[in-house]
């Protein structure tokens, strides 16, 4: 039995506590009555997810979870949400029966596929991975050469945002 | 019972860190004062203890003892979550500022990152704060903080990522430690790395200001405009802890510079460093913040975005490739 009042007691609490901000972000984000309320049940669980990423011994990834995620795309959600939504609170109408239903049938299929592969799996203890994992460095080699495909790909996703949304933009000027 | 000295340790920090950010917060609305009224030839606070020292402590009672308004129309939630998302986030970042070799309370490798991952968790704070609102001014200053934001993180990150390749480190002790030895060694001054680092400090010092809504750039409280755009609905202790929350920052602004760019605790002379010589760069660095307010009228809006787009981007940017330049034929 760990104390609690020991560095791992209060670290297994601290994980419990992302796990739970993780979980309580995400129910308030999909069930929140107002739009504004749900982005910030979405940066709740974005912050739960870094604490995760904390934990997996990624400190990096975890700081830029929060600097990108909470930082840079929840004030932008909100910005579009503030520019989009009128001051009254509107409540979310439910277009069709089946919506329901089938939503509860697509998160049910991806929850089977996910506990599927963490099943199968051949989970390895911390020790078995080299010490410079997860550090910049290790990060910035592997993506610019196991992964320089995907990162490749990933650039090339971003340039078409930023090209689409210009013309959209450029579109709506004209008018 | 028995308890682990690391226990002890994390808690006499977080008391520390919270101690500090809390009594900054609390003296600098007595300097700003103070340095306002002799700007303006008055004399300031004077009549609580000497010098009106003790005006903080009263200001802070006066606050508390006021009824915490929540208006029938505002978002209950955010409300009163907003103050404290800007304030929690600011004394987080005081646990990865060196002070000294000896004093700090997380020497964290990626140190300078995680000042930054807090810091963009201010403007999402005072985005919920004023959306929560409901109220015309608030949505204004919402929208402003945010366009500012944007538009002054970017000349800000370039700026920390050139200094960045030319410590090779994210470690801000290790940062400091590179640059011992006498003003001359200080990044500011290290033109072999790049002849434009005094311009760096510039441009990293008006990000700060703007970052931190500092006047000229204080778009977001503008209060000749908005009233008191994002704070206008609080009152109370809520505004209070905005209030903090805002010192909290430049202090954590003026730190990051001090530990950037002028050497964190070296001494110029190479006599005798310690965290005195920190403490005295931070301090005149907030004197200067504070300075620069009583002195500049605030910017128009266009002007303050047109500032960073077309002039701090650019050099900053040239400031980078110049620097990878540099850094790859000497």
């Amino acid at each position: 039995m760990i104390s609690l009042f020991s560095a791992e007691g209060l670290a297994g609490l601290l994980f419990l506590g992302f796990i739970g901000l993780t979980l309580a972000g995400a129910i308030i984000a999909t069930s929140a009555c107002s739009l504004i309320r749900s982005v910030a049940g979405l940066a709740l669980c974005f912050l739960g997810v870094a604490g995760l990423y904390y934990y997996l011994n990624s400190p990096f990834v975890a700081l830029m979870q929060i600097l990108i995620y909470v930082g840079a795309v929840c004030v932008t959600i909100i910005f579009a949400v503030m520019l989009a939504e009128s001051s009254e609170l509107k409540r979310v109408t439910r277009r069709n029966v089946l919506v329901g239903p089938l939503a509860f049938l697509a998160s049910g299929l991806l929850v089977w596929g996910l506990v599927g592969l963490a099943w199968k799996t051949q989970w390895h203890p911390a020790i078995f991975y080299v010490d410079n994992w997860g550090t910049v460095e290790n990060l910035g080699q592997s993506l610019l050469t196991i992964y320089s495909m995907s990162f490749e790909l990933i650039s090339v996703v971003l340039l078409v945002a930023v090209v689409g949304s210009l013309v959209l933009a450029r579109q709506g000027r004209d008018k | 019972m028995h308890v682990d000295p690391e226990i002890l340790r994390l808690v006499a920090f977080l008391v520390g860190v919270i101690a500090f950010a809390a009594l900054n917060a609390a003296y600098l609305v007595w300097l700003e004062r103070k340095e306002a009224a002799h700007i303006q030839r008055r004399i300031g606070p004077k009549e609580v203890g000497p010098f009106g020292l003790l005006q903080p402590l009263v200001d802070g009672i006066k606050l508390m003892t006021k009824q915490l308004i929540v208006p029938a129309g505002v978002d209950p939630v955010l409300f009163k979550i907003a103050p404290i998302l800007v304030m929690v986030p600011a004394i987080m970042s005081f646990v990865a500022i060196p002070f000294s070799d000896t004093l700090v309370a997380r020497n964290l490798d990626l140190g300078l990152l995680v000042i930054f991952a807090f810091a963009s968790v201010n403007v999402l704070g005072l985005l919920l704060g004023a959306w929560g609102s409901r109220n015309k001014y608030a949505v204004i200053s919402a929208a402003r903080v945010v366009s500012q934001n944007v538009a002054y993180e970017i000349p800000m990150l370039v700026t920390v990522v050139t200094l960045v390749m030319i410590s090779g480190t994210m470690n801000l002790s290790e940062i400091v430690g590179l640059q011992m030895g006498g003003f001359w060694h200080w990044n500011i001054l290290n033109l072999a790395a790049s002849p434009l680092m005094p311009v760096a400090f510039l441009i990293f010092f008006v990000c700060m200001l703007a970052e931190t809504n500092r006047a000229p750039f204080d778009m977001a409280e503008a209060e000749s405009e908005l009233v008191a755009g994002a704070f206008t609905e609080y009152s109370g202790m809520g505004f209070g802890v905005f209030f903090m929350g805002e010192y909290a920052n430049i202090v954590i602004g003026a730190s990051v510079a001090t530990i950037l760019f002028l050497g964190g605790w070296d001494c110029p002379f190479g006599l005798f460093p310690g965290v005195h010589w920190f403490l005295i760069k931070m301090y005149f660095l907030i004197f200067t913040v504070i300075w620069i307010r009583w002195t500049f009228p605030r910017t128009t809006f266009y002007g303050l975005l047109n500032l960073s787009w077309k002039i701090l981007i650019p050099i900053s940017f040239v400031n980078l490739i110049l620097t990878s330049a540099m850094l790859k034929v000497f």
